[in-house]
């Protein structure tokens, strides 16, 4: 078994003195590509967090591979968007280690923005507010952001929220593509289909491991109930998984005038 | 002919009205000291406007105000004890602030306003003090002695250097603190320095704008050039700029129409705010 290249043992973490989790063992190999799915409040935030040093865990300990370069984007609600800050900066900025004490950008800081901006699209972006671009462009000026100090490992908060259904697909295929260079991943999110066709594990958790493995073995109606408390159901079509929430499927369901078609059903006779 | 005449006639007078004033002592060493001090608190401003912390600007000035008291009635040296005082406050801040039940803004409230309520108590206590307390309140540049324009000079360079090197680390971690700390940028370091530049910065504005006002000079200028550009590097100049040449003809406001020069570089400040405001909105 290769080194991990994080490792979370025996980790506990509490909240107003109320446990969140307790005895949380996580192992992450380098190499591997990890989306972490959960309710709202399930605490996969608050987990990214105690990885990054930024939350410190109550008991246990986080341990990072020796000499572990880091990335991280973090949630679009967070970021200050009327900031008054172009694409280039904010890129510019995650050379924080590279770089020198002087104000000004060096001539290596912007080579290397402009070779990171013309690989993920953004160089005609290069002198714009960041408010200025679409929610795909701008998620991709973090990540650029994140990605311009080489890191290692990368964790990225709900990175496919908020952007349309393409850029969801575009984000996650160039998230595939850097871990076919080798970098480890782990993203939380809240988007299950997309996660079930292109990230190949996932973590269940909901203020613990409910269960991880592969999307087939974990995204099962039995524990996707235990993690989200919903029931779910989930249909394969070839290679493609679908889930979806029943109980919101069965209110819209009745709320259909009885002029419609019938609504379609699940191969299990199970209305979707 | 005429046209001439009533041309050099007007220069002339232009001329005296912008001399004039600087034939006295006091008043060229307060110009210098509000040029100085306009500037560093337009370029202090843009990081407390942008971390929407405008709050801090006023309670260090309040907390600055009870070190001053408190040292002139030992007999200390004000800026050596105001200036203790003030990083002593900013600690303290920092302390109380990193509980998770309290919020920086409440540490800010609580120890600021007890700091100023010290120096108040003090003050009462022996009123012989009174006068010269009042124009640290209100700002009055009939003080400002040839130490004290060294001093104040020395703690702008300074503070000036502090800055040009924290450019990088104070635009990370004001744009986004938790990304800066996993990026490398000891972030809770870099806010107390910031917060210690900001305690002396304060301190030399003392006696040109008065701890009452102070907040404003900080304040106005950073917000004033928000409005006018999106570009940080622009945003800075611009601001700094702006609290320089604020401080500079409000100190002729204050001349000419006798009333104390925190307020009038403070409305003039806010006058141009008004005026830019009133731009943006007619552009619009």
């Amino acid at each position: 078994m290769p080194a991990a290249i994080c490792e979370l043992q025996r980790v506990a973490m509490h909240y107003d003195q109320q446990p969140l989790w307790q005895d949380l063992d996580l192992r992450i190999a380098p190499g591997q590509f990890v989306a972490l799915v959960g309710p709202t409040g399930g605490g996969k935030s608050t987990l990214l967090k105690n990885i990054l040093g930024l939350l410190p865990c109550t008991a246990g300990e986080v341990r990072l591979a020796e000499r572990v370069t880091i990335g991280y984007v973090p949630q679009r609600e967070g970021i200050s968007w009327h900031f008054p800050v172009s694409v280039e900066q904010v890129v510019c900025m995650g050379r924080y280690r590279q770089t020198s004490w002087w104000p000004w950008a060096s001539k290596e800081d912007r080579q290397h923005t402009a070779v990171l901006l013309q690989r993920l699209g953004l160089a005609a972006y290069a002198k714009r507010h960041i408010n200025e671009l679409s929610g795909g462009q701008q998620q991709r000026v973090f990540l650029a952001r994140a990605l311009i100090g080489k890191p290692q490992l990368l964790l990225l908060d709900e990175p496919t929220a908020g952007v349309d259904m393409k850029t969801q697909h575009e984000i996650l295929h160039l998230l595939r593509e850097l871990n076919g260079d080798g970098m480890t991943i782990l993203l939380t999110t809240h988007d299950l289909n997309t996660i079930a066709s292109h990230v190949p594990w996932v973590i269940c958790f909901n203020r613990g491991i409910v269960a991880q493995g592969p999307p087939t073995a974990v995204l099962t109606p039995a524990i996707l109930r235990q993690t989200y408390d919903a029931d779910m159901t989930v249909m394969t079509q070839g290679e493609t998984t679908f889930i979806a929430n029943r109980s919101l499927v069965h209110r819209h369901a009745h709320a259909r005038s009885p002029r419609h078609a019938p609504y379609p059903k699940a191969a299990d006779g199970t209305p979707l | 002919m005429r046209a001439a005449r009533v041309m050099r006639h007007t220069r002339k007078l232009r001329m005296e009205l912008l001399f004039e004033p600087l034939q006295y002592h006091f008043f060229r060493h307060g110009l210098v000291v509000a040029l100085l001090v306009g500037s560093l608190c337009g370029w202090l401003g843009v990081y407390i406007v942008l971390r929407q912390m405008s709050y801090i600007g006023h309670g260090l000035a309040h907390a600055v105000f009870g070190g001053a008291v408190t040292s002139s009635l030992l007999n200390l040296n004000v800026y050596i004890g105001a200036g203790i005082w003030g990083i002593m406050t900013v600690l303290l801040i920092d302390k109380v602030a990193a509980r998770r039940e309290i919020n920086a803004d409440a540490a800010i409230g609580i120890i600021t306003t007890a700091s100023f309520a010290a120096g108040v108590a003090l003050m009462s206590r022996t009123r012989r003090f009174m006068r010269d307390f009042e124009a640290t309140l209100f700002g009055n540049v009939l003080g400002v002695a040839t130490h004290d324009l060294v001093i104040i000079g020395l703690v702008s360079v300074l503070a000036g250097v502090a800055l040009i090197f924290l450019y990088k680390p104070l635009l990370f971690s004001t744009f986004d603190a938790e990304v800066a700390q996993v990026s490398g940028v000891p972030t809770r370091r870099i806010q107390l320095l910031f917060s210690c530049i900001l305690a002396l910065a304060i301190l030399a504005s003392m006696q040109v704008l008065g701890v009452t006002l102070v907040a404003a000079a900080v304040v106005i200028p950073a917000a004033t050039a928000r409005l006018l550009t999106s570009n940080f590097a622009a945003m800075l100049a611009l601001s700094t700029l702006l609290g320089g040449a604020t401080a500079f003809c409000g100190m002729y406001l204050s001349y000419y129409l006798d009333i104390a020069s925190g307020a009038s570089i403070v409305l003039l400040s806010a006058l141009c705010f008004t005026a830019v405001m009133g731009y943006r909105h007619w552009r619009n």
